[in-house]
Protein backbone atom coordinates (compact mmCIF):
# COMPACT_ATOMS: atom_id res chain seq x y z
CA UNK A 1 0.00 0.00 0.00
CA UNK A 2 2.54 2.43 1.10
CA UNK A 3 5.03 1.50 -1.88
CA UNK A 4 2.45 2.15 -4.62
CA UNK A 5 1.91 5.17 -3.61
CA UNK A 6 5.57 6.52 -2.52
CA UNK A 7 6.14 5.02 -6.49
CA UNK A 8 3.19 7.42 -7.85
CA UNK A 9 4.15 9.91 -6.05
CA UNK A 10 8.20 9.81 -7.28
CA UNK A 11 7.12 9.31 -10.47
CA UNK A 12 4.51 12.29 -10.91
CA UNK A 13 7.81 14.37 -9.51
CA UNK A 14 10.18 13.34 -11.93
CA UNK A 15 7.55 13.63 -14.73
CA UNK A 16 7.25 17.26 -13.40
CA UNK A 17 10.44 18.17 -13.24
CA UNK A 18 11.11 16.54 -16.69
CA UNK A 19 8.48 19.16 -17.81
CA UNK A 20 9.69 21.63 -16.19
CA UNK A 21 12.89 21.74 -17.45
CA UNK A 22 11.28 21.04 -21.28
CA UNK A 23 9.43 24.25 -20.95
CA UNK A 24 11.96 26.54 -18.98
CA UNK A 25 14.56 25.58 -21.94
CA UNK A 26 11.58 26.40 -24.59
CA UNK A 27 10.86 29.44 -22.91
CA UNK A 28 14.59 30.71 -23.02
CA UNK A 29 15.41 29.73 -26.19
CA UNK A 30 12.65 31.50 -27.88
CA UNK A 31 14.03 34.67 -27.43
CA UNK A 32 16.95 33.88 -29.97
CA UNK A 33 13.99 32.60 -32.53
CA UNK A 34 11.76 35.01 -34.51
CA UNK A 35 8.83 36.28 -33.65
CA UNK A 36 10.06 37.90 -30.35
CA UNK A 37 7.34 39.89 -28.56
CA UNK A 38 9.28 43.01 -27.46
CA UNK A 39 6.43 45.19 -26.78
CA UNK A 40 4.93 42.12 -24.18
CA UNK A 41 8.40 42.35 -23.09
CA UNK A 42 7.99 46.25 -22.02
CA UNK A 43 4.37 45.60 -20.73
CA UNK A 44 5.31 42.81 -18.59
CA UNK A 45 8.60 44.77 -17.79
CA UNK A 46 6.28 47.96 -16.53
CA UNK A 47 3.93 45.46 -14.68
CA UNK A 48 6.44 43.41 -12.90
CA UNK A 49 9.19 46.34 -12.25
CA UNK A 50 7.14 49.81 -11.78
CA UNK A 51 4.59 47.12 -9.88
CA UNK A 52 6.95 46.35 -7.66
CA UNK A 53 8.85 48.98 -7.04
CA UNK A 54 6.36 50.53 -3.77
CA UNK A 55 6.36 47.42 -1.63
CA UNK A 56 10.15 46.37 -2.65
CA UNK A 57 11.22 50.10 -1.53
CA UNK A 58 9.20 49.69 1.96
CA UNK A 59 10.16 46.10 2.69
CA UNK A 60 13.85 46.89 1.79
CA UNK A 61 13.75 50.32 3.92
CA UNK A 62 12.26 48.49 7.50
CA UNK A 63 14.35 45.48 6.64
CA UNK A 64 17.54 48.26 6.71
CA UNK A 65 15.70 49.41 10.02
CA UNK A 66 15.60 46.48 11.74
CA UNK A 67 19.13 45.12 10.73
CA UNK A 68 20.17 48.36 12.37
CA UNK A 69 18.13 48.19 15.51
CA UNK A 70 19.39 43.97 16.45
CA UNK A 71 22.90 44.85 15.07
CA UNK A 72 23.08 47.59 17.33
CA UNK A 73 22.36 46.19 20.61
CA UNK A 74 24.38 43.52 20.00
CA UNK A 75 27.43 45.34 18.57
CA UNK A 76 27.14 47.84 21.48
CA UNK A 77 27.45 45.03 24.42
CA UNK A 78 31.47 44.98 22.21
CA UNK A 79 31.98 48.62 21.64
CA UNK A 80 31.26 47.98 18.20
CA UNK A 81 28.56 49.90 17.35
CA UNK A 82 29.78 52.06 15.30
CA UNK A 83 30.10 48.65 12.42
CA UNK A 84 26.43 49.17 12.30
CA UNK A 85 26.50 50.88 9.12
CA UNK A 86 28.94 48.15 7.76
CA UNK A 87 26.41 45.32 9.16
CA UNK A 88 23.09 46.37 7.21
CA UNK A 89 25.10 47.49 4.21
CA UNK A 90 26.84 43.46 3.80
CA UNK A 91 23.51 42.09 4.54
CA UNK A 92 21.16 43.83 2.13
CA UNK A 93 24.07 43.99 -0.34
CA UNK A 94 25.60 40.22 -0.13
CA UNK A 95 21.74 38.44 1.14
CA UNK A 96 18.71 40.26 2.38
CA UNK A 97 18.64 42.37 -0.54
CA UNK A 98 18.44 39.66 -3.31
CA UNK A 99 16.09 37.20 -0.83
CA UNK A 100 13.69 39.61 -0.06
CA UNK A 101 12.98 41.28 -3.59
CA UNK A 102 12.80 37.41 -4.15
CA UNK A 103 10.41 36.16 -1.86
CA UNK A 104 8.07 39.99 -2.28
CA UNK A 105 8.14 39.69 -6.50
CA UNK A 106 7.34 35.82 -6.11
CA UNK A 107 4.32 36.68 -4.03
CA UNK A 108 3.03 39.51 -6.13
CA UNK A 109 4.15 38.23 -9.33
CA UNK A 110 4.58 34.22 -9.35
CA UNK A 111 1.05 34.34 -8.22
CA UNK A 112 -0.30 36.59 -10.57
CA UNK A 113 0.79 34.80 -13.42
CA UNK A 114 -0.17 31.68 -12.88
CA UNK A 115 -3.67 32.64 -12.33
CA UNK A 116 -3.75 34.86 -15.43
CA UNK A 117 -2.36 32.03 -17.78
CA UNK A 118 -4.23 29.39 -15.44
CA UNK A 119 -7.22 31.26 -16.03
CA UNK A 120 -6.92 31.66 -20.13
CA UNK A 121 -6.02 27.94 -19.77
CA UNK A 122 -9.60 26.96 -18.36
CA UNK A 123 -11.32 29.49 -20.39
CA UNK A 124 -10.03 28.08 -23.56
CA UNK A 125 -7.82 31.35 -24.54
CA UNK A 126 -4.87 29.66 -24.83
CA UNK A 127 -5.97 27.53 -27.07
CA UNK A 128 -7.62 30.22 -28.93
CA UNK A 129 -4.26 31.64 -29.05
CA UNK A 130 -2.97 28.53 -30.28
CA UNK A 131 -6.06 28.22 -32.93
CA UNK A 132 -4.88 31.65 -34.14
CA UNK A 133 -1.34 30.75 -34.94
CA UNK A 134 0.02 32.20 -31.88
CA UNK A 135 2.15 30.35 -29.87
CA UNK A 136 1.44 30.95 -26.29
CA UNK A 137 4.92 29.80 -25.05
CA UNK A 138 6.17 33.06 -27.61
CA UNK A 139 3.81 35.50 -26.53
CA UNK A 140 2.86 34.48 -22.91
CA UNK A 141 5.72 33.35 -21.21
CA UNK A 142 8.87 34.14 -23.17
CA UNK A 143 8.39 38.03 -22.50
CA UNK A 144 7.26 37.27 -18.72
CA UNK A 145 10.35 35.44 -18.19
CA UNK A 146 13.10 37.78 -19.40
CA UNK A 147 11.45 41.21 -18.05
CA UNK A 148 11.30 39.03 -14.46
CA UNK A 149 14.89 38.66 -14.73
CA UNK A 150 15.89 42.21 -15.81
CA UNK A 151 13.16 43.89 -13.47
CA UNK A 152 14.15 42.00 -10.13
CA UNK A 153 17.90 43.04 -10.86
CA UNK A 154 17.27 46.70 -11.09
CA UNK A 155 14.34 45.72 -8.19
CA UNK A 156 17.02 44.52 -5.79
CA UNK A 157 19.43 47.48 -6.24
CA UNK A 158 16.36 49.75 -5.31
CA UNK A 159 16.08 47.68 -2.43
CA UNK A 160 19.67 47.57 -1.36
CA UNK A 161 19.72 51.40 -1.61
CA UNK A 162 16.68 51.57 0.54
CA UNK A 163 17.34 49.15 3.02
CA UNK A 164 20.96 51.05 4.20
CA UNK A 165 18.69 54.36 3.40
CA UNK A 166 16.52 52.22 6.87
CA UNK A 167 19.31 51.58 8.33
CA UNK A 168 20.64 55.05 8.46
CA UNK A 169 17.41 55.89 9.77
CA UNK A 170 17.33 53.99 12.74
CA UNK A 171 20.93 54.83 13.41
CA UNK A 172 20.56 58.58 13.21
CA UNK A 173 16.94 59.26 14.52
CA UNK A 174 16.66 56.39 17.15
CA UNK A 175 19.89 55.31 17.73
CA UNK A 176 21.66 58.79 17.83
CA UNK A 177 24.89 57.54 15.97
CA UNK A 178 26.28 59.66 13.75
CA UNK A 179 25.27 59.34 10.00
CA UNK A 180 28.51 60.04 7.99
CA UNK A 181 30.33 57.06 10.15
CA UNK A 182 27.38 54.66 9.09
CA UNK A 183 27.54 55.49 5.66
CA UNK A 184 31.44 55.80 5.25
CA UNK A 185 31.10 52.10 7.03
CA UNK A 186 28.65 51.19 4.53
CA UNK A 187 30.46 51.79 1.68
CA UNK A 188 34.23 51.29 2.95
CA UNK A 189 33.15 47.72 3.64
CA UNK A 190 32.09 46.82 0.75
CA UNK A 191 34.15 44.50 -1.83
CA UNK A 192 33.68 43.44 -5.34
CA UNK A 193 32.89 40.17 -4.58
CA UNK A 194 30.44 41.87 -2.23
CA UNK A 195 28.40 43.12 -4.82
CA UNK A 196 28.98 40.57 -7.64
CA UNK A 197 27.16 37.95 -4.76
CA UNK A 198 23.98 40.43 -4.73
CA UNK A 199 23.89 41.26 -8.25
CA UNK A 200 23.91 37.32 -9.43
CA UNK A 201 21.71 36.20 -7.16
CA UNK A 202 18.49 38.19 -8.85
CA UNK A 203 19.16 36.66 -12.02
CA UNK A 204 18.74 33.29 -10.56
CA UNK A 205 15.29 34.46 -8.77
CA UNK A 206 13.79 36.45 -11.57
CA UNK A 207 14.13 32.94 -13.69
CA UNK A 208 12.55 30.70 -11.00
CA UNK A 209 9.76 33.08 -10.25
CA UNK A 210 8.89 33.75 -14.01
CA UNK A 211 9.20 30.76 -15.09
CA UNK A 212 7.53 28.37 -11.66
CA UNK A 213 4.62 31.32 -12.33
CA UNK A 214 3.86 30.35 -15.76
CA UNK A 215 4.60 26.89 -15.68
CA UNK A 216 2.05 26.12 -13.41
CA UNK A 217 -0.19 28.50 -14.81
CA UNK A 218 -0.11 26.57 -18.38
CA UNK A 219 -0.23 23.62 -16.60
CA UNK A 220 -3.61 24.21 -14.79
CA UNK A 221 -6.53 21.87 -14.67
CA UNK A 222 -9.77 21.39 -13.12
CA UNK A 223 -11.63 24.90 -13.61
CA UNK A 224 -11.21 27.68 -11.08
CA UNK A 225 -10.63 25.73 -8.33
CA UNK A 226 -7.18 24.75 -10.36
CA UNK A 227 -6.65 28.05 -10.72
CA UNK A 228 -6.21 28.71 -6.65
CA UNK A 229 -4.17 25.36 -6.94
CA UNK A 230 -2.21 26.46 -9.69
CA UNK A 231 -0.99 29.91 -7.80
CA UNK A 232 -0.77 28.11 -3.91
CA UNK A 233 1.76 25.62 -5.80
CA UNK A 234 3.42 28.64 -7.75
CA UNK A 235 4.09 31.16 -5.09
CA UNK A 236 5.14 27.63 -2.41
CA UNK A 237 7.66 26.25 -5.13
CA UNK A 238 9.54 29.63 -6.51
CA UNK A 239 9.69 30.66 -2.37
CA UNK A 240 10.86 27.47 -1.44
CA UNK A 241 13.72 27.41 -4.61
CA UNK A 242 14.49 30.69 -4.20
CA UNK A 243 15.68 29.96 -0.78
CA UNK A 244 17.32 26.86 -1.66
CA UNK A 245 19.25 28.34 -5.01
CA UNK A 246 20.38 31.28 -2.62
CA UNK A 247 21.98 28.46 -0.32
CA UNK A 248 23.97 27.06 -3.04
CA UNK A 249 24.71 30.35 -4.60
CA UNK A 250 26.14 31.72 -1.72
CA UNK A 251 28.29 28.09 -1.00
CA UNK A 252 29.55 28.41 -4.85
CA UNK A 253 30.24 32.26 -4.67
CA UNK A 254 31.74 31.90 -1.16
CA UNK A 255 34.30 29.11 -2.65
CA UNK A 256 35.14 31.09 -5.50
CA UNK A 257 36.20 34.02 -4.06
CA UNK A 258 38.10 33.10 -1.17
CA UNK A 259 40.04 30.80 -3.77
CA UNK B 1 -17.48 41.29 -46.08
CA UNK B 2 -18.56 40.38 -49.82
CA UNK B 3 -19.08 37.82 -52.00
CA UNK B 4 -16.43 39.95 -54.36
CA UNK B 5 -14.07 40.02 -52.32
CA UNK B 6 -13.56 35.91 -51.97
CA UNK B 7 -11.11 34.34 -53.85
CA UNK B 8 -12.27 32.49 -56.48
CA UNK B 9 -11.95 28.07 -54.87
CA UNK B 10 -9.96 25.81 -56.60
CA UNK B 11 -11.34 23.10 -58.40
CA UNK B 12 -10.34 20.22 -55.85
CA UNK B 13 -11.26 17.05 -54.91
CA UNK B 14 -9.25 15.81 -51.98
CA UNK B 15 -10.96 16.36 -48.86
CA UNK B 16 -9.93 19.60 -47.01
CA UNK B 17 -9.70 17.18 -43.90
CA UNK B 18 -9.56 13.57 -42.95
CA UNK B 19 -9.24 11.47 -39.80
CA UNK B 20 -8.03 7.84 -40.77
CA UNK B 21 -8.44 5.57 -37.39
CA UNK B 22 -7.29 8.30 -35.17
CA UNK B 23 -7.79 7.44 -31.28
CA UNK B 24 -7.15 9.45 -28.03
CA UNK B 25 -7.07 8.34 -24.45
CA UNK B 26 -6.78 11.09 -22.15
CA UNK B 27 -6.17 10.61 -17.94
CA UNK B 28 -6.32 6.69 -18.65
CA UNK B 29 -9.75 6.98 -20.68
CA UNK B 30 -10.33 6.29 -24.36
CA UNK B 31 -11.73 8.97 -25.70
CA UNK B 32 -12.20 8.40 -29.18
CA UNK B 33 -11.42 5.30 -30.91
CA UNK B 34 -10.37 4.75 -34.70
CA UNK B 35 -12.16 7.95 -35.87
CA UNK B 36 -12.40 7.81 -39.64
CA UNK B 37 -14.27 10.70 -42.23
CA UNK B 38 -13.43 13.14 -44.26
CA UNK B 39 -14.68 17.07 -45.11
CA UNK B 40 -14.58 17.99 -48.98
CA UNK B 41 -14.62 21.33 -50.10
CA UNK B 42 -17.59 23.31 -49.55
CA UNK B 43 -19.30 20.49 -47.45
CA UNK B 44 -20.76 21.21 -43.67
CA UNK B 45 -20.26 18.75 -41.35
CA UNK B 46 -22.62 18.59 -38.27
CA UNK B 47 -21.17 16.34 -35.26
CA UNK B 48 -24.14 14.94 -33.40
CA UNK B 49 -23.43 13.52 -29.96
CA UNK B 50 -24.28 13.99 -26.18
CA UNK B 51 -22.71 16.16 -24.25
CA UNK B 52 -18.91 14.16 -22.77
CA UNK B 53 -19.12 11.78 -25.09
CA UNK B 54 -15.62 13.33 -27.45
CA UNK B 55 -17.31 16.44 -30.00
CA UNK B 56 -14.84 18.92 -28.82
CA UNK B 57 -11.53 16.78 -28.59
CA UNK B 58 -12.42 15.91 -32.20
CA UNK B 59 -12.39 19.22 -33.05
CA UNK B 60 -9.34 20.09 -31.23
CA UNK B 61 -8.03 17.01 -33.10
CA UNK B 62 -9.15 18.27 -36.63
CA UNK B 63 -6.42 21.35 -35.98
CA UNK B 64 -3.74 19.65 -34.14
CA UNK B 65 -4.68 21.63 -30.39
CA UNK B 66 -4.12 17.78 -29.43
CA UNK B 67 -2.52 14.89 -30.93
CA UNK B 68 -4.19 11.40 -31.59
CA UNK B 69 -2.37 8.32 -30.02
CA UNK B 70 -2.84 6.35 -32.75
CA UNK B 71 -4.09 6.78 -36.71
CA UNK B 72 -3.61 10.16 -39.09
CA UNK B 73 -5.45 13.64 -39.92
CA UNK B 74 -4.40 15.46 -42.41
CA UNK B 75 -5.21 18.66 -42.64
CA UNK B 76 -5.30 20.60 -46.31
CA UNK B 77 -3.19 17.22 -47.51
CA UNK B 78 -0.56 17.30 -44.93
CA UNK B 79 -0.14 14.93 -42.23
CA UNK B 80 -0.95 16.67 -39.14
CA UNK B 81 -0.64 13.99 -36.11
CA UNK B 82 3.03 14.04 -35.92
CA UNK B 83 3.67 17.84 -37.29
CA UNK B 84 6.11 19.97 -35.25
CA UNK B 85 4.01 23.00 -32.95
CA UNK B 86 5.89 25.67 -35.01
CA UNK B 87 5.29 24.35 -38.14
CA UNK B 88 1.43 23.46 -37.07
CA UNK B 89 1.12 27.33 -36.15
CA UNK B 90 0.99 28.13 -40.09
CA UNK B 91 -1.15 25.50 -41.32
CA UNK B 92 -3.48 26.46 -37.87
CA UNK B 93 -4.01 30.38 -39.85
CA UNK B 94 -5.74 28.61 -42.34
CA UNK B 95 -8.61 27.48 -40.27
CA UNK B 96 -10.95 29.33 -38.27
CA UNK B 97 -11.97 28.23 -34.71
CA UNK B 98 -15.14 29.11 -32.87
CA UNK B 99 -14.68 27.85 -29.41
CA UNK B 100 -17.64 26.91 -26.79
CA UNK B 101 -17.57 29.82 -24.74
CA UNK B 102 -15.78 32.45 -27.45
CA UNK B 103 -12.97 32.10 -25.61
CA UNK B 104 -12.24 36.10 -26.40
CA UNK B 105 -9.10 37.68 -24.65
CA UNK B 106 -10.25 39.20 -21.73
CA UNK B 107 -7.83 42.06 -21.82
CA UNK B 108 -8.58 43.07 -25.36
CA UNK B 109 -11.16 45.05 -26.96
CA UNK B 110 -13.28 43.67 -29.22
CA UNK B 111 -11.40 45.36 -32.60
CA UNK B 112 -8.53 43.34 -31.00
CA UNK B 113 -9.83 40.42 -30.17
CA UNK B 114 -11.30 39.98 -33.82
CA UNK B 115 -8.10 41.37 -35.29
CA UNK B 116 -5.73 39.54 -33.86
CA UNK B 117 -4.00 37.40 -36.39
CA UNK B 118 -3.74 40.71 -38.23
CA UNK B 119 -2.07 42.70 -35.38
CA UNK B 120 0.27 39.53 -35.06
CA UNK B 121 1.09 39.94 -38.95
CA UNK B 122 1.75 43.64 -38.36
CA UNK B 123 -1.02 44.84 -41.02
CA UNK B 124 -1.31 48.24 -41.12
CA UNK B 125 -4.17 49.89 -38.74
CA UNK B 126 -6.24 51.22 -40.95
CA UNK B 127 -6.60 47.90 -43.20
CA UNK B 128 -7.34 46.32 -39.72
CA UNK B 129 -9.87 48.50 -38.65
CA UNK B 130 -11.55 48.36 -42.19
CA UNK B 131 -11.21 44.58 -42.03
CA UNK B 132 -12.75 44.45 -38.43
CA UNK B 133 -15.38 46.11 -39.24
CA UNK B 134 -16.48 43.95 -42.23
CA UNK B 135 -16.11 40.97 -39.99
CA UNK B 136 -18.53 42.73 -37.13
CA UNK B 137 -20.70 43.62 -40.04
CA UNK B 138 -21.20 40.33 -40.69
CA UNK B 139 -22.10 39.18 -37.61
CA UNK B 140 -24.28 42.36 -37.25
CA UNK B 141 -22.35 43.72 -33.81
CA UNK B 142 -20.50 46.70 -35.44
CA UNK B 143 -21.52 48.75 -32.82
CA UNK B 144 -18.92 46.80 -29.79
CA UNK B 145 -15.57 47.61 -32.16
CA UNK B 146 -14.37 49.25 -28.78
CA UNK B 147 -16.06 47.64 -26.22
CA UNK B 148 -14.11 44.92 -24.15
CA UNK B 149 -15.94 41.11 -24.06
CA UNK B 150 -16.55 41.28 -20.49
CA UNK B 151 -19.62 43.57 -21.30
CA UNK B 152 -20.85 41.76 -23.73
CA UNK B 153 -23.80 39.03 -23.67
CA UNK B 154 -23.18 35.59 -24.17
CA UNK B 155 -24.50 35.72 -27.77
CA UNK B 156 -22.38 38.42 -28.75
CA UNK B 157 -19.51 36.84 -27.49
CA UNK B 158 -20.03 33.64 -29.78
CA UNK B 159 -20.72 35.98 -32.63
CA UNK B 160 -17.70 38.17 -32.19
CA UNK B 161 -15.65 34.80 -31.62
CA UNK B 162 -17.51 34.03 -35.33
CA UNK B 163 -16.32 37.16 -36.49
CA UNK B 164 -12.60 36.60 -34.99
CA UNK B 165 -12.29 33.04 -37.15
CA UNK B 166 -13.74 34.84 -40.12
CA UNK B 167 -11.71 37.51 -40.37
CA UNK B 168 -8.98 36.03 -42.55
CA UNK B 169 -11.45 34.01 -44.75
CA UNK B 170 -10.19 30.59 -43.57
CA UNK B 171 -10.22 27.30 -45.64
CA UNK B 172 -11.89 25.25 -43.07
CA UNK B 173 -14.12 26.16 -39.99
CA UNK B 174 -14.64 24.67 -36.99
CA UNK B 175 -17.60 25.37 -34.40
CA UNK B 176 -17.83 23.76 -30.95
CA UNK B 177 -20.93 24.03 -29.79
CA UNK B 178 -21.30 27.82 -30.63
CA UNK B 179 -25.15 27.98 -29.64
CA UNK B 180 -24.55 25.90 -26.42
CA UNK B 181 -26.23 27.49 -23.15
CA UNK B 182 -28.08 30.44 -24.92
CA UNK B 183 -31.67 31.09 -25.43
CA UNK B 184 -33.66 30.26 -28.69
CA UNK B 185 -33.70 33.26 -30.16
CA UNK B 186 -30.18 34.45 -29.50
CA UNK B 187 -29.04 29.98 -30.51
CA UNK B 188 -31.55 31.07 -33.52
CA UNK B 189 -29.26 34.09 -34.74
CA UNK B 190 -26.16 32.47 -34.45
CA UNK B 191 -27.67 29.32 -36.27
CA UNK B 192 -28.31 31.84 -39.45
CA UNK B 193 -25.08 33.38 -39.35
CA UNK B 194 -23.51 29.86 -39.73
CA UNK B 195 -25.95 29.69 -42.83
CA UNK B 196 -24.86 32.96 -43.91
CA UNK B 197 -21.47 31.87 -43.15
CA UNK B 198 -21.95 28.47 -45.36
CA UNK B 199 -24.07 30.03 -48.36
CA UNK B 200 -21.93 32.96 -49.09
CA UNK B 201 -18.56 32.08 -48.35
CA UNK B 202 -19.27 28.35 -49.17
CA UNK B 203 -16.89 27.43 -46.39
CA UNK B 204 -16.08 23.74 -45.62
CA UNK B 205 -17.16 23.35 -42.02
CA UNK B 206 -17.33 21.01 -38.78
CA UNK B 207 -19.98 21.91 -36.05
CA UNK B 208 -20.66 20.45 -33.03
CA UNK B 209 -24.15 20.43 -31.74
CA UNK B 210 -26.19 18.01 -29.59
CA UNK B 211 -29.05 20.50 -29.99
CA UNK B 212 -30.59 18.08 -32.81
CA UNK B 213 -32.91 21.58 -33.48
CA UNK B 214 -30.03 23.47 -34.64
CA UNK B 215 -28.82 20.83 -36.72
CA UNK B 216 -32.20 20.34 -38.87
CA UNK B 217 -32.38 24.12 -39.46
CA UNK B 218 -28.90 23.59 -41.54
CA UNK B 219 -29.95 21.26 -43.46
CA UNK B 220 -33.63 23.13 -44.10
CA UNK B 221 -32.61 26.41 -44.34
CA UNK B 222 -30.47 28.69 -46.71
CA UNK B 223 -29.41 32.07 -46.69
CA UNK B 224 -31.34 34.71 -49.02
CA UNK B 225 -29.13 37.53 -49.83
CA UNK B 226 -31.75 39.64 -51.05
CA UNK B 227 -33.60 39.20 -48.08
CA UNK B 228 -30.61 39.26 -45.64
CA UNK B 229 -31.99 36.49 -43.57
CA UNK B 230 -32.16 32.66 -43.67
CA UNK B 231 -35.44 31.15 -45.29
CA UNK B 232 -36.48 27.75 -45.18
CA UNK B 233 -35.86 25.20 -48.31
CA UNK B 234 -39.04 24.27 -50.55
CA UNK B 235 -40.93 21.34 -48.71
CA UNK B 236 -39.13 17.82 -49.11
CA UNK B 237 -35.65 19.84 -49.88
CA UNK B 238 -32.55 19.68 -47.71
CA UNK B 239 -29.41 21.45 -48.35
CA UNK B 240 -27.24 18.72 -50.20
CA UNK B 241 -23.39 19.93 -48.80
CA UNK B 242 -24.58 19.41 -45.28
CA UNK B 243 -23.90 15.97 -43.58
CA UNK B 244 -24.25 14.68 -40.15
CA UNK B 245 -21.65 12.71 -38.36
CA UNK B 246 -22.52 11.15 -34.66
CA UNK B 247 -20.56 9.86 -32.29
CA UNK B 248 -21.83 7.27 -29.03
CA UNK B 249 -18.84 6.11 -26.54
CA UNK B 250 -15.91 7.41 -28.92
CA UNK B 251 -16.97 5.62 -31.97
CA UNK B 252 -18.59 7.20 -35.10
CA UNK B 253 -21.90 5.35 -35.08
CA UNK B 254 -23.33 7.22 -38.33
CA UNK B 255 -21.88 9.15 -41.46
CA UNK B 256 -25.05 10.20 -43.44
CA UNK B 257 -27.35 12.56 -44.76
CA UNK B 258 -30.72 14.05 -43.07
CA UNK B 259 -32.98 11.37 -45.00
CA UNK B 260 -30.59 8.75 -44.18
CA UNK B 261 -30.17 9.87 -40.14
CA UNK B 262 -33.84 9.75 -40.37
CA UNK B 263 -33.97 6.30 -41.71
CA UNK B 264 -31.06 4.97 -39.21
CA UNK B 265 -32.60 1.75 -37.68
CA UNK B 266 -29.76 2.33 -35.06
CA UNK B 267 -30.83 2.06 -31.45
CA UNK B 268 -28.69 4.60 -30.29
CA UNK B 269 -29.37 7.22 -33.45
CA UNK B 270 -32.83 6.60 -32.87
CA UNK B 271 -33.56 7.36 -29.18
CA UNK B 272 -31.27 10.57 -29.65
CA UNK B 273 -33.62 11.55 -32.51
CA UNK B 274 -36.86 10.97 -30.35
Amino acid sequence: MLIPAFESTAKKLVLTVQDYSLFAYRAVGNLFRPPVYWQDFLIQSDIIGVGSASIVILAGFFTGGVLALQSAATLSAFGAIAMTGRFVSLTMIRELGAVLTGVMVSGRNASSMASELGSMVVTEQIDAMRALGVDPMRKLVTPRIYATVTMLFFLTIVADAFGILGGAAVTVFMNHQNGTQYFSMAWESLRYPDVIQGMVKPLFFGYIISSIGCFYGMRTTGGTQGVGRSTIQAVVTSSVLIIFVDFLITRLLLGLFAG
Amino acid sequence: MTTASIPPAEPSLSPVLAFHNASIALGGNQVLREISFSVAPGETRILLGPAGVGKSVLLKLANGLMRPDEGSIQLFGKEISRMPEEWLFALRTRVGMVFQEGALFDSLSVRDNVAYQLIQENVPDETIDRRVHKALRFVELEETFSLFPSSLSGGMRRRVAIARALIRQPELLLYDSPTGGLDPVTSTTIIELIIKERDVYKTPSILVTHRLQDAFALCTHRFDEALGRMVPLPKGETDTSTTFLMLEEGKIIFDGSLEELLRSENPFVREFLE
